[in-house]
């Protein structure tokens, strides 16, 4: 029988190794997995490879997870922000390797990964400093850069609902990366509000479907709380 | 030094630009100035927004109390879906700009060259942390990008360059600028005329940006 539904964060997670690339879902106050880092952090794995949009804000997930040392490099496209204080002293101070990529280029490197591509061939940041080094080529009067993919060790998302498949829904624009990330990583956990029966999610709807998904746990309904956004003009 | 012309307030810029998309347009605003475009579509113009994070058909801001923070746009403001409007992931969202299906983005800037090279990612400043996002994704995969920005720096130095001096965003990507004082085409042959502000001569301009714009 196919179960993949865990009792627990602890046991989802206990496999984590140390030195492990672990992807991270999440744009801003949306699909960020609060409980499963909040699980990584008590798990206790170190010399960690982070893969996220951003850098972690406040004091709380990812940040946490910085400020307890247990990251060595990150992954990202926009680590600057209004409250990014942890990341930025560690960066200040030499304790974390950065490696920034475009958005795009992050999405795209982990689709790659999850699809059993080698490397392709992206136009995105030509002749810009993030691609100084990279190889390139003319492919039908357009330059692109060589693009190698990025796969997870783990990745942990945040879905609304699933089944004992592994099958995920998710809410809004909370889906961002979760479904590229569950793809590119080996052990794929992902939290839900909610359990389906089997049958009960719409073929038609299910979005990340459950051969990339290792382990389901569900949490308890909290809204999406505000913060870490950016001011209007 | 002739001062006799009116620049466009924010407001009226935004509007400028509104008035260049046209109907049924598939559109990204950039974060900042860009976002107060979507406020001035003229009436009767069904035009699609699409934001990074995997909306299209992004609605503007709910009212007060009806936030929800799973539905937010790229500067993590809440927003709202509009009827018809979808969701998908990130690497679909991306696809949708590099893939060429934008219509238009419009980005604000540093930068920009007379030939349409942009900077808008990063002033390069020693010991800055970059950040990028979907500054570079975008640039180069709508169909036509679009610069909104003032023309002048605080210190009256113009951000339209000869070559930029700031890291680049893109190269030769930027099709139209639109500023407080004049909308300019950017071509491989360098800068083109579209409009100016009442009472600002063409000759005042090319002064301003110390470079020659052709009629």
């Amino acid at each position: 029988m196919v179960n993949k539904i865990a009792s627990s964060i602890a046991e989802a997670l206990a496999g984590v190794q140390d030195g492990a690339t672990v992807l991270i879902g999440g744009f801003g106050t949306s699909g960020i997995p609060g409980e499963l880092i909040d699980g990584l952090i008590a798990q206790g794995a170190k010399e960690l490879t982070v893969v996220n949009n951003n850098a972690g804000n406040a004091d709380y997930g990812l940040a946490a997870l910085l400020k307890a040392g247990r990251v060595r490099k990150i992954i990202c496209s926009f680590p600057r922000q209004v409250d990014s204080h942890v990341f930025d002293e560690l960066y200040r101070t030499g304790k974390i390797e950065l490696e920034l990529v475009p958005q795009g280029n992050l999405a795209e490197r982990m689709r790659a990964a999850g699809a059993g591509i080698g490397a392709f061939f992206c136009p995105t940041a030509f002749g810009t400093e993030l691609a100084k080094g990279k190889e390139t080529r003319e492919i039908g009067g357009r330059q692109y850069v060589l693009e190698y993919p990025i796969h997870g060790d783990v990745a942990l998302i945040k879905a609304e609902a699933g089944d004992r498949w592994g099958n995920l829904v998710y809410r809004k624009a909370a889906r961002n990366f979760g479904p590229v990330m569950a793809a590119a990583a080996k052990h794929t956990v992902a939290t839900v509000y909610e359990i389906k029966e089997l049958g009960e999610l719409d073929p038609e709807a299910v979005v990340t479907p459950g051969i990339y998904v290792s382990k389901i746990v569900k949490i308890p309904r909290v809204a999406t709380q505000a913060g870490g956004f950016k001011k209007a003009a | 030094m002739s001062m006799a012309y009116q620049k466009r307030t924010k407001d009226r810029l935004a509007a400028r630009i509104a008035q260049d998309i046209h109907d049924g347009a598939y559109v990204n605003l950039g974060i900042g100035m860009p976002t107060a475009v979507a406020n001035h579509i003229p009436a009767g113009r069904e035009v699609i927004l699409q934001s990074e994070n995997g909306i299209l058909g992004m609605g503007p801001a709910p009212a007060a109390g009806q936030e929800d923070y799973d539905l937010i746009n790229a500067g993590k403001q809440p927003v709202t879906l509009q009827p018809g409007g979808a969701y998908f992931h990130h690497a679909d969202s991306f696809a949708m700009m590099r893939g060429g299906h934008l219509d238009i983005c419009v980005l604000g800037a540093f930068q920009v060259s007379a030939r349409g090279d942009l900077a808008n990612w990063s002033t390069g400043e020693p010991g800055a942390i970059p950040a990028v996002g979907g500054a570079m994704d975008l640039a180069i995969g709508a169909k036509q990008t679009w610069v909104m920005m003032d023309l002048l720096t605080k210190k009256g130095e113009s951000k339209i360059v000869e070559r930029c001096t700031y890291p680049l965003t893109g190269i030769a990507c930027v099709k139209r600028i639109y500023t407080e004082l004049c909308t300019l085409e950017c071509t491989p042959q360098g800068l083109k005329l579209v409009d100016l502000v009442d009472g600002l001569g063409h000759a005042e301009l090319e002064r301003l940006i110390n470079l020659p714009i052709a009629a």
